[in-house]
């Protein structure tokens, strides 16, 4: 299959000048994904996991190092170098991010905060509207609440609403920071049932999860970053999806 | 793809200073500058070699301390000030390849009224404070060329529509109005002519946290609806958060820093930016 993200020596570090400290985070980071895969990403906390997934979005400025990524518009694109307008627009139609925290804007409801996404994408307000509706209730976020702030939501509500986002425009690259992280076992079976359909779609994933039985039986391959460098990967993880897309492929 | 257009605003080495400058300053050489101010003559160099791009449908935010130029480059742009070098082109005027800076004051006058609009922080230097709300939306139709005085009419009360003034209050005098309705007709007056670019300094400052959400929505909706390119210039972090998509960031004149929004505040690169997002509560 084709490589759809290469990762090439990336090295981060933050200098924080008024402290007089430089903290080494990430060092000589290599990881590729190929179209379609699911490839967890392990390690213990603070061991840099999130800055990887950070630098591939442009929220941290990567040091040094390539981030290919091949773009359905642009073609193989730098993540580490683009200007920042390309970034802008790839995030928008291309590249998902889920992280642990809601980021809102203020006094944006709900269904208008999932709408908004696939209006991003370029589509038809009612077909948006539509969209977002079913995406919510596949979430089972109650009907009174997609009309309310997400600001007063709980936890889960929250979290359940960050995924909804992100997964309704059906990005063609998905980053997941530790998504289901307090979320409860009914809430964490909905969120991994859609991804097997986006996966059955195309999506790629790349996904950080502390939870090693919902990462089993779902991700392709695993790698193992410790103290910023990535140590052994253990190749081959045959996975029940494995089987699924040879199924798939057999039709 | 909205990715490879041209930008709307192209602006290249804007210079301003206020003084003359002399044998020690001249060139703007950093080393003989205490910040932006030259210690023999006294010349205040605002702006330094500032360069950027703003694009369509885009909201671009500009963060920096008091002092740093930031206001000063917004006059510059809105020619309340000429500049003492650089370029700024706009897309709509001459195809993009015209120096607005170079051109005569009737044809600034001409930029400023059909392709611009602007909203100070201070409503008094946009605002006629004793004609009414619609009498000052009427100033800037008449401005762009407008005389029919039913159709002004019309657009004046749609207008303070969208930007909440009730209808029996349009008559009345921004004189009486409360700081955050004052900003509101100002935004109003600014979009009167259907500018592509809008320019807003400091706008919520001083105002009430409702009162500047309301206004921040309205900006956000405005942009949303009209597609318009918006420059917001602000101290206040949480403000650029909201609305823009890129940031740079403005230190004694100069541009120091440029980023995703997102990247400037969690992974800012220069000492002065980062102690800005320390700052931040």
């Amino acid at each position: 299959m084709k490589e759809i993200l290469a990762i090439e020596h990336l090295s981060k570090s933050f200098r924080i000048h008024n402290l007089h400290k430089h903290i080494e985070a990430l060092h000589d980071i290599n990881i590729t994904l190929r179209e379609g895969e699911f490839v967890g990403i392990t390690g213990k906390s603070g061991s840099g996991k999130s800055t990887v997934f950070k630098c591939i979005y442009r929220t941290y400025a990567p040091e040094a190092g390539a981030i290919w990524y091949h773009s359905q518009t642009f073609g193989p694109v730098d993540l580490a170098r683009a200007p920042e307008r390309q970034i802008i627009n790839l995030r928008k139609r291309e590249i998902g991010y889920v992280s642990q925290f809601l980021n809102v804007m203020p006094r944006t409801t709900a269904r208008e905060l999932v709408k908004q996404a696939v209006l991003e994408m370029g589509r038809e307000e009612r077909q948006a509207e539509w969209e977002a509706d079913k995406m919510l209730a596949h979430f089972e976020l109650d009907e009174e609440l997609r009309d309310c702030y997400p600001a007063t939501f709980s936890g889960g509500e929250k979290l359940r609403l960050n995924i909804a986002r992100a997964m309704v425009k059906r990005p063609r690259l998905l980053l997941l920071d530790e998504p289901t992280a307090s979320l409860d076992d009914a809430s964490k079976l909905r969120v991994r049932e859609l991804m097997l359909q986006l996966i059955r779609e195309g999506t790629t994933m790349l996904g950080i999860f502390h939870d090693l039985a919902f990462m089993e039986n779902l991700c392709d391959r695993e790698y193992t970053i410790r103290d910023g460098c990535l140590t052994d990967l253990q190749n081959h993880v045959p996975s029940t999806l494995e089987t699924m897309r040879e199924i798939s492929l057999a039709k | 793809m909205d990715y490879v257009q041209e930008p709307v605003l192209s602006v290249r080495n804007l210079n301003k200073q206020y003084g003359g400058g002399c044998l020690n300053c001249r060139g703007a050489k950093a080393d003989r500058l205490i910040k932006n101010f030259c210690p023999v003559c006294g010349t205040v160099y605002a702006c330094r070699d500032v360069s950027f791009q703003v694009y369509a449908g885009e909201i671009l935010g500009v963060v920096g301390e008091s002092g740093s130029g930031k206001s000063t480059l917004m006059e510059c742009l809105y020619f309340d000030q000429e500049v003492d070098g650089g370029e700024a082109l706009i897309s709509s005027y001459k195809n993009g390849e015209a120096n607005l800076f170079a051109e005569s004051s009737q044809q600034k006058r001409y930029i400023r009224n059909h392709m611009m609009g602007k909203v100070y922080q201070n409503a008094a230097l946009s605002l006629k404070m004793d004609f009414s709300a619609l009498g000052n939306i009427a100033e800037k139709l008449i401005a762009a060329g407008s005389r029919h005085v039913g159709r002004m009419e019309t657009r004046g009360r749609e207008l303070l529509e969208h930007v909440n003034i009730p209808s029996y209050r349009m008559k009345e005098r921004p004189k009486n109005f409360s700081g955050g309705m004052q900003q509101r007709v100002q935004i109003a007056k600014a979009l009167s002519n259907n500018p592509p670019l809008l320019l807003l300094d400091e706008v919520t400052t001083g105002l009430d946290l409702s009162v500047q959400a309301s206004v921040l929505d309205l900006i956000k909706t405005i942009q949303r609806e009209l597609g318009i390119s918006v420059v917001i210039v602000s101290h206040d972090l949480s403000v650029i958060k909201m609305l823009a998509d890129r940031t740079f960031v403005m230190l004694d004149g100069q541009m120091i820093e440029h980023g995703l929004t997102d990247q400037i505040l969690e992974d800012p690169q220069h000492p002065f930016t980062q102690q800005l997002v320390q700052s931040l509560l």
